[in-house]
């Protein structure tokens, strides 16, 4: 009984104490619950590098909100999320019209918003490091910061369930629904704007790391689990969430930094993925004989 | 007489000419890395010396990224001005690229160094391998490093060191005497009660100096990342010591810092300036405002330990 007291004192005795760590896993949480399922829709699309491309592609917009209104957060993200939209929607309308892939086209468009980002902050005069300013930690989630995730998290969720049956055939078949009739364009230029949204709202508040981190790395395990997509998605949002734990648990027992540690912590969910799961390394070696029978 | 006639002409219009030179002279260009060093080069050089500060007001020297500008700047130099210490990591690349030859002065140079103190992690020890450069926040190490410029810019320009001389000890009467009057405000609270936290670990030499505990929210660099374990062990220290001067640095990010502050149940006090000068129409456009500044801000907050 003692014994068992102590063990549920070290599992949540941190977040009784502090408002900074619930803050921080009710942060991580929320992000569990939208953006891992967005990375298993991505990953899908083979665009799984997307989340880092678009860090950098938000420059110009968070140097235009420094511009005009100064250095008030809200105006940074707002700028930012136009400037990830435009990128987007520009890299999905070169995709669409020419002969280059998503993935290519936004290579081409992030770097090009990259480097006017940084002519206009240097034209501004200013050397402060606005994405660093921008870019959130996760010990420092406010609570105007934790409206925004969970805002950002429950519109997500509510719009994925709206849009999944086009989401789905946008990405496995995307000229049997424009064959058929639908609007693959407005599906696509949705989802990426919920994407980009969610990672907005999470580099604000906790940092490029942890979004990018737990947008993609959940998703991609999920992967070696299941077959159907539902499961996938179910799979990613729970192993994002255990992550998001493990890693504030050791971030305050072991004292670590706690995005990146959050992210080791998806990462050994991961490799723990890569061995054990059904579609994983172990199985299928000891699946080999019979095939060979 | 005759044959000598053309050769006083030319020397009398040599001699003419040098002394309006001498009169019309240009000002010694001298580039000082950044705002704060600018501002006691100027005060030594008064109007002898034109100074350009590399790193602005409120521009921050450790994400600093030099501009083409700034290399021509350099280039026309005649001195380049710099702290020391490890502050400056791009200075060595800049002269560099601009082929300045001239003197580079460490403007540090004979202080009394510390170690910048790193915030314990685990069981690990403490590092003590690397200096703080952060030194201008000690008003006795700027006499060092006035009577450094002093020195330098007398060597570069003889015909005027007098000059240098005469305004660089008026500068340390003044540094003097804002010293002295710190050490006096500082003496009305107990050492105990003398305790601070800012975000960015940069008043080591002024904790020094005046005996203030400066505890940090962060490291020493501006993006040394903290662990929960940090931030949870710093709210029990502000609670159990009954800390209530907190402070945010003029540039570093905030966010941490006012949830610490929010949680452990103490008020923000405004910004310290640490690295830079603010603009023209800020509190802090020169050292000694500067200094004051900071010096009556801790003063408000320690008030309520």
């Amino acid at each position: 009984m003692m014994l068992l007291h102590e063990v549920l004192q070290w599992l949540i005795g941190p977040f009784q104490e502090f408002s900074f760590m619930r803050r921080a896993l009710v942060a991580t949480l929320a992000l569990s619950l939208s953006s891992a399922p967005l990375g298993v829709l991505l990953t899908l699309r083979r665009m799984s590098l997307f989340g880092d491309a678009l860090s950098h592609a938000v420059l110009p917009g968070v140097a235009a909100g420094f511009i005009f209104f100064g250095l008030s957060l809200p105006a940074l993200s707002i700028g930012g999320f136009i400037a990830g939209v435009i990128v987007v929607t520009l890299a999905g309308l070169v995709s669409r019209h020419t002969e280059l892939k998503e993935d290519a086209s936004l290579a081409a468009v992030y770097v090009v918003a990259l480097a006017l980002g940084v002519i206009l902050i240097s034209g501004h005069g200013t050397q402060l490091d606005l994405l660093h300013i921008l870019f959130g930690n996760v010990l420092g989630v406010d609570t105007q910061g934790l409206l925004l995730v969970a805002g950002v998290s429950s519109l997500s969720v509510v719009l994925m369930a709206a849009l999944y049956r086009g989401l789905l055939l946008e990405s496995f078949d995307p000229s049997f629904l424009a064959s058929s009739g639908g609007r693959g364009t407005l599906y696509q230029q949705l989802f990426l704007m919920l994407v980009v949204m969610n990672l907005v709202a999470s580099f604000q508040t906790l940092g490029t790391l942890m979004a990018v981190g737990l947008m993609m790395l959940p998703a991609v395990s999920s992967r070696l689990w299941h077959d159907s997509l539902p499961a996938q998605l179910l799979n990613s949002s729970v192993q994002a969430a255990l992550a998001g734990y493990a890693g504030l648990m050791f971030s305050y027992y072991a004292s670590v930094p706690s995005g990146p540690v959050i992210i080791v912590c998806a990462g050994g969910l991961y490799f723990l993925s890569l061995m054990f799961a059904p579609r994983g390394w172990l199985p299928r070696l000891l699946r080999r004989p019979h095939l060979r029978a | 007489m005759k044959l000598l006639r053309p050769f006083l002409l030319a020397a009398a219009i040599l001699l003419s000419q040098l002394a309006g030179a001498a009169t019309v002279q240009p000002r010694l260009s001298v580039v000082a890395s950044f705002s704060i060093l600018g501002d006691i080069v100027a005060n030594v050089g008064g109007d002898r010396v034109a100074v350009v500060s590399l790193v602005g007001p409120d521009q921050d020297a450790h994400v600093f990224q030099p501009a083409p500008d700034h290399i021509k700047t350099v280039a026309r130099a005649k001195l380049v001005v710099v702290n020391g210490l490890g502050f400056e990591g791009w200075m060595e690349r800049v002269v560099q690229a601009a082929g300045y030859r001239g003197e580079i002065v460490v403007a540090s140079k004979g202080i009394a160094v510390r170690d910048r103190v790193e915030q314990e992690h685990g069981g690990e020890a403490e590092h003590h391998d690397k200096n703080d450069p952060h030194a201008w926040q000690n008003p006795a190490n700027i006499v060092v490093y006035t009577r450094n410029i002093i020195a330098a810019l007398s060597r570069l320009d003889p015909a005027s060191a007098a000059l240098y001389q005469r305004n660089g000890d008026a500068y340390i009467a003044k540094l003097n005497a804002l010293d002295n009057w710190a050490m006096q405000q500082f003496a009305q609270f107990p050492d105990a009660k003398r305790k601070v936290i800012t975000s960015h670990d940069a008043f080591e030499y002024f904790g020094a100096h005046y005996h203030v505990q400066f505890l940090a929210a962060q490291g020493v660099s501006t993006d040394s990342e903290p662990s929960a374990r940090d931030v949870a062990d710093l709210i029990r220290q502000i609670r159990r010591e009954k800390i209530r001067a907190i402070f945010m640095e003029n540039m570093s990010n905030p966010k941490l810092l006012q949830q610490i502050s929010q949680e452990a149940g103490v008020t923000l006090g405004v910004k310290l300036y640490a690295d830079a000068l603010s603009q023209a129409d800020g509190p802090a456009p020169t050292y000694l405002r500067l200094m004051r500044y900071n010096i009556e801000q801790i003063l408000v907050q320690l008030k309520l330990n």
